[in-house]
């Protein structure tokens, strides 16, 4: 499991407008994509000092291939990062005020805390 | 020495900007309370009369990150850009343009790393909301250079509250030692009960009423004491997952010592408790206010 990828993957999918559109009209070709090409990018470096080790666990993919928000906070992904991404993706879908969040919330009123460690 | 004339804590609304540019029939039943409260705030302001403003506040994720995450870092540039792209897609709020301050960042950098704070530092950053939202509010003609330092209330391992305090305090001697002829301000900002991405996000409230009650009892009475014998990095979580930006109020309870507010004010909004302090250290130096100040202005 790597807590640090699936946080990799929102931060860097919701600060470019482009990748938030790509990841919500094609989420698994997004993901396998990304995984590919950006995984082992290393921020603010060149291509010529990519990392080499950095990929997603089955479940992870799975998760994120298939916009499971609730996977996400049960595998400790940073609570913040996903529901910006998911504002960016889909409040559009929603007429009331914060319907969006509402709903999130909703989905995970099962929780109880402790809340998944997020510690990457 | 530099005069130290008004210190601010305060919440960061990223809602608040737009709220109060809509116009009176489309804008929602809370608005014309939280302007009024917003404006008599920045009046604390005002009349300290500063040249130079300190700006405490914690980065969400968008200069700051886990590739590279400081705990404390003070900003080092001549000027700074504001807000982020998705913070205009989000709350609608525009970009901004800063002047920075940079002898007094060099200066606290100095000290700061001097007596015992490993400060990181940035010559290249783009401040958020959590900066650019009291600029907004208490200083919106943006007219002040600014001097940002940035917290991690984020990303675990976290400083624990007593460190936050501590720099604070640390922060007030630095200041009082400048030597400089410059009034300065000192605003930080942070929340307190708050939710992100959990089941009790967004809701008619804050998380947990009961803790923003006591909160704003610990901050204006300078309670610092009694903070630290009740929070823990641990116990934060309970009043929601995102409390830790309850820290920065402490860090601002540091700079301020265990003086009550000289103003404090609160608005129990949806999501979320607004909440708006002011401490005078030398109230001689704020023109009209009397000598002694305690309590509403």
């Amino acid at each position: 499991m790597s807590k640090y990828l699936l946080n990799k993957f929102l931060f860097t999918v919701d600060r470019d407008t482009s990748l938030t559109e790509r990841y919500r009209e094609d989420p698994a070709g997004t993901v396998a994509w990304w995984e590919a090409e950006e995984a082992n990018r290393i921020l603010n470096c060149t291509d010529a000092e990519r990392s080499t080790w950095l990929s997603f666990t089955d479940e992870e993919r799975q998760a994120l291939a298939t916009h499971d928000h609730v996977a996400l906070f049960e595998m400790g992904a940073h609570p913040f990062l996903t529901l910006t991404l998911w504002i960016a993706m889909f409040e559009r879908d929603w007429d009331e005020p914060l319907g969006m969040q509402l709903d999130y919330g909703a989905k995970l009123a099962y929780a109880t805390q402790p809340y998944p460690d997020i510690s990457c | 020495m530099a005069k130290l004339v008004a210190i601010l804590a305060t919440t960061h609304h990223p809602f608040y900007y737009q709220t109060s540019q809509l116009p009176a029939d489309q804008a929602p039943p809370f608005a014309a309370d939280w302007v009024r409260k917003v404006e008599a705030y920045r009046e604390t302001l005002t009349r300290a009369q500063p040249d130079v403003l300190v700006m405490v506040g914690s980065d969400h994720f968008h200069q700051l990150w886990l590739d590279n995450m400081p705990q404390f870092l003070v900003g080092k540039a001549p000027f700074y850009d504001g807000n982020w792209e998705n913070e205009i897609r989000e709350f609608g709020m525009p970009k901004l343009f800063f002047q920075g301050h940079e002898e007094l960042s060099a200066y606290l950098l100095r000290e700061g790393i001097d007596r015992g704070f490993d400060l990181a530092f940035s010559h290249e950053l783009r401040v958020d909301h959590s900066i650019t939202c009291p600029i907004l509010t208490v200083r919106p003609q943006n007219d002040l250079p600014i001097v940002p330092i940035y917290t991690n209330i984020f990303a675990p391992p976290l400083p624990r509250p007593e460190r936050f305090v501590q720099l604070g305090t640390t922060i007030r001697e630095i200041i009082d030692a400048w030597p400089s002829e410059m009034r300065v301000a000192v605003i930080g900002s942070g929340h307190l009960s708050l939710e992100l991405g959990g089941p009790r996000q967004f809701g008619p409230h804050g998380p947990d009423p009961d803790f923003d009650a006591q909160a704003v009892d610990w901050i204006k009475n300078g309670d610092i004491d009694g903070v630290l014998s009740n929070v823990t990095l641990e116990s934060l979580h309970a009043p929601g997952n995102a409390t830790h930006g309850f820290m920065d109020f402490m860090l601002m309870m540091g700079i301020a010592g265990y003086a009550k507010a000289d103003y404090a004010d609160n608005l129990d909004l949806f999501h979320t408790m607004e909440a708006y302090f002011t401490w005078y250290p030398d109230p001689s130096l704020v023109p009209g206010l009397p000598l002694t100040s305690n309590g509403a202005l």
